[in-house]
């Protein structure tokens, strides 16, 4: 069993309100990345769950019990930080090993799981090292190993990865993807990188300025963003939003340009809306019914893709081409837009709208 | 990145220990520095060079007139008038060094269990008025022990702590936990949280935590400050000339100045009582200086 849920967080450093009615369900056995930019909450959710911040009002279920008041050893829970935390005057052994001696197993019984553990993450080699002896990405494994070492209620991960350098990074992604399938357990994962959030998650919770605004699976967040905000966040290079309005069977932009209206769309005329466009529901080089014309603005070649900017009235938009695209700043285009593809949000709220036809 | 308090507080300098390179002006600007030092080394260091004479020369030699730098008679005579009188048994004098030893070691001691964990907890908790709390705490160090001691010494004849030697080591306590606190909350501070954070959820405690991850990180300050309120409680004065009355309670600051004032001294004995009473300091301080560089300039060293 494994099953985290909170409930109603809420803390404030100072002024600062860090989480502001933060609710979360953790399923047992999950992948749960929670994801936002730096300051959103993220670690401080993660450090609530932990037992490590005391909480304004809210509350911790771990496996249906109530553990808002319960001190950290008592949650049962394993935790890898962002600075990694490895004991300075312990080696890579005694680290791991750690966990086990504060729970009072045998020598043979910690030799056996430490052993486990390093063949699992091949650390064989580094166990009699100390963390001033070993480079960055070991030491991100021996945090792992003290981790895993056990098996908690639940493994909390504060951005293990982003202070490795971005090869690591990839290869430590799989790793991470492959020792949850092999090891079981809820995973909740914290990252302020998309990339990981999608490429890992089960479940994503999008969080910002101590407020959830999204849970769903990865394929849920970034085809159906809730609102303006994540459909930004998720995403690279970001989705490009435009102004418009509903007139009739068209769309008509704040610029002047106008589109079919999708045909999935609820919104009465003159409703100020936007239209969000991802990179590669546009293209520069298909030709179709509903199209944009503005002038290429830039080209951002990429090796595997170029980016073409367009811009549109006052907007840039941007869009995803082939690596062998050309043109010169100025020239008249017409970018097609797969609308069956597009995202319409209300311009006041900002929440995405209905989407019942899709 | 994870860093051992060691390294953390080590400026680089300390651990150097290349020769430092020369530089430009060549061999005659090396001798007039060589030079300069030497007179201003002979100038700083003529009382010390005196009083270790004084010790150890016969008391003709003492009162020569003109001054005997050289040529003189070495005997150890005054340093065992310092502890043996002339009866064979203990002088008061070295029942006044004990006296130091005790007052000046359970102090220290004193101020360190008190201080460290307050230190810790300052560093580590959100407290009320943090920030007024560490002011008031400095604040009692701001008056010098004289504007104090007569009121003081008022207090502690009411409560009959006149005179005693645990009135001293309460007095050295109470001006040493201050200090031990603004110093070793630097010290605190240099250690991550995150290594108490990680241990307890590890299973342990909040304070086995402190106990067995963050205390042993803060040797090094703790000897660095346990040194510096020994030296204070060591070297003290005013409260110990105050305070005391009886030769029993007296401490070895008190005691030596005592010796002047006759009507003849024996300065022979006064250098010899003042080389014993300089020795425990210069020792630890000798012990713990690289940890006693670190706590002067920590937070002054980018890393």
């Amino acid at each position: 069993m494994g099953t985290v849920a909170v409930q109603g967080l809420r803390k404030s450093f100072g002024k600062v309100q860090a989480l502001d009615g933060v609710t979360l369900d953790v399923p047992d056995g999950s992948f749960f990345v929670v994801l936002g930019p730096s300051g959103a909450g993220k670690t401080t959710t993660l450090r609530a769950i932990a037992g490590l911040e005391k909480l304004d009002a809210g509350s911790v279920h771990l496996d249906g019990k109530d553990a808002t008041g319960d001190t950290p050893a008592a949650r049962d829970l394993a935790m890898v930080f962002q600075s990694y935390a490895l004991y300075p005057r312990l080696t890579a052994y005694e680290n791991i090993a750690s966990p086990l001696r504060a729970r009072h197993r045998s020598s043979s019984e910690i030799a056996a799981a430490v052993e486990k553990m390093s063949n699992l993450l091949h650390i064989e080699r580094l166990l009699q090292r100390r963390p001033a002896q070993m480079s960055g990405g070991e030491m991100q494994r021996v945090a792992l190993a003290r981790a895993l070492v056990r098996q908690p209620r639940a493994f909390l991960m504060d951005e293990p990865l982003t202070n490795l350098d971005l090869k690591l990074r990839v290869e430590m992604r799989t790793e991470l993807t492959r020792i949850h399938r092999s090891l079981g357990g809820t995973f909740i994962y914290v990252t302020n990188d998309q990339v990981e959030a999608l490429s890992m998650a089960d479940q994503v919770a999008v969080i910002k300025e101590g407020q959830v605004q999204q849970v769903g699976t990865p394929t849920e967040v970034y085809e159906r963003p809730a609102n303006k905000w994540v459909a930004g966040f998720v995403g690279s290079p970001s989705i490009s939003l435009l102004a418009c309005h509903a007139e009739g069977d068209r769309l008509v932009g704040a610029d002047g340009w106008t589109l079919p209206r999708p045909r999935w769309t609820t919104a009465e005329d003159g409703r100020p809306l936007l239209l969000g466009l991802r990179a590669e529901d546009l293209s520069v080089e298909r030709r179709g019914d509903a199209s944009l014309s503005g002038e290429l603005y830039g080209l951002e070649p990429l090796g595997d893709r170029t980016l073409v900017d367009v811009q549109i009235g006052s907007e840039i938009v941007k869009v995803k081409a082939r690596p062998t695209v050309t043109g010169t700043p100025g020239e008249r285009l017409q970018v097609t837009v797969d609308l069956d593809r597009a995202h319409l949000f209300d311009a006041g709220t900002g929440l995405a709208l209905s989407e019942a036809g899709r | 990145m994870a860093v051992s308090v060691d390294e953390a507080v080590s400026p680089g300098p300390v651990r150097d220990r290349r020769p430092p390179r020369r530089r430009s002006g060549g061999r005659g600007r090396v001798v007039i520095e060589v030079a300069v030092l030497a007179v201003l080394a002979a100038v700083m260091l003529f009382p010390v060079l005196w009083m270790i004479e004084t010790s150890i020369k016969e008391n003709r030699d003492v009162y020569a007139i003109p001054a005997k730098f050289f040529d003189f008679t070495v005997t150890l005579d005054h340093f065992k008038d310092v502890f043996v009188d002339s009866g064979g048994g203990p002088t008061t004098l070295s029942g006044s060094f004990l006296n130091s030893v005790i007052v000046a070691g359970v102090s220290t001691v004193l101020a360190t269990v008190l201080g460290v964990p307050a230190a810790w907890a300052y560093s580590r908790f959100s407290v009320k008025a943090k920030k007024d709390q560490l002011f008031f705490i400095l604040s009692t160090r701001f008056m010098p022990p004289v504007v104090v001691v007569i009121p003081i010494f008022l207090m502690y004849r009411q409560v009959g702590l006149f005179d005693t030697k645990l009135g001293l080591i309460l007095i050295y306590t109470a001006f040493n936990v201050p200090f031990t606190i603004w110093m070793m909350k630097g010290f605190v501070d240099e250690v991550p949280a995150e290594y108490e954070d990680a241990a307890m959820l590890d299973g342990y405690t909040r304070l086995q935590a402190f106990w067995k991850f963050t205390l042993p990180l803060l040797l090094p300050g703790i000897a660095a400050t346990a040194v510096f309120a020994l030296i204070f409680s060591w070297n003290e004065f005013v409260f110990a000339i105050f305070l005391t009355s009886s030769d029993a309670v007296r401490t070895a600051p008190p005691a030596i100045a005592g010796l002047i004032g006759g009507t003849t001294v024996d300065w022979g004995l006064v250098a010899a009582a003042s080389i014993v009473f300089a020795l425990p300091v210069l020792v630890f301080s000798y012990l713990v200086r690289k940890h006693l560089v670190a706590g002067v300039t920590l937070g002054a060293v980018r890393r």
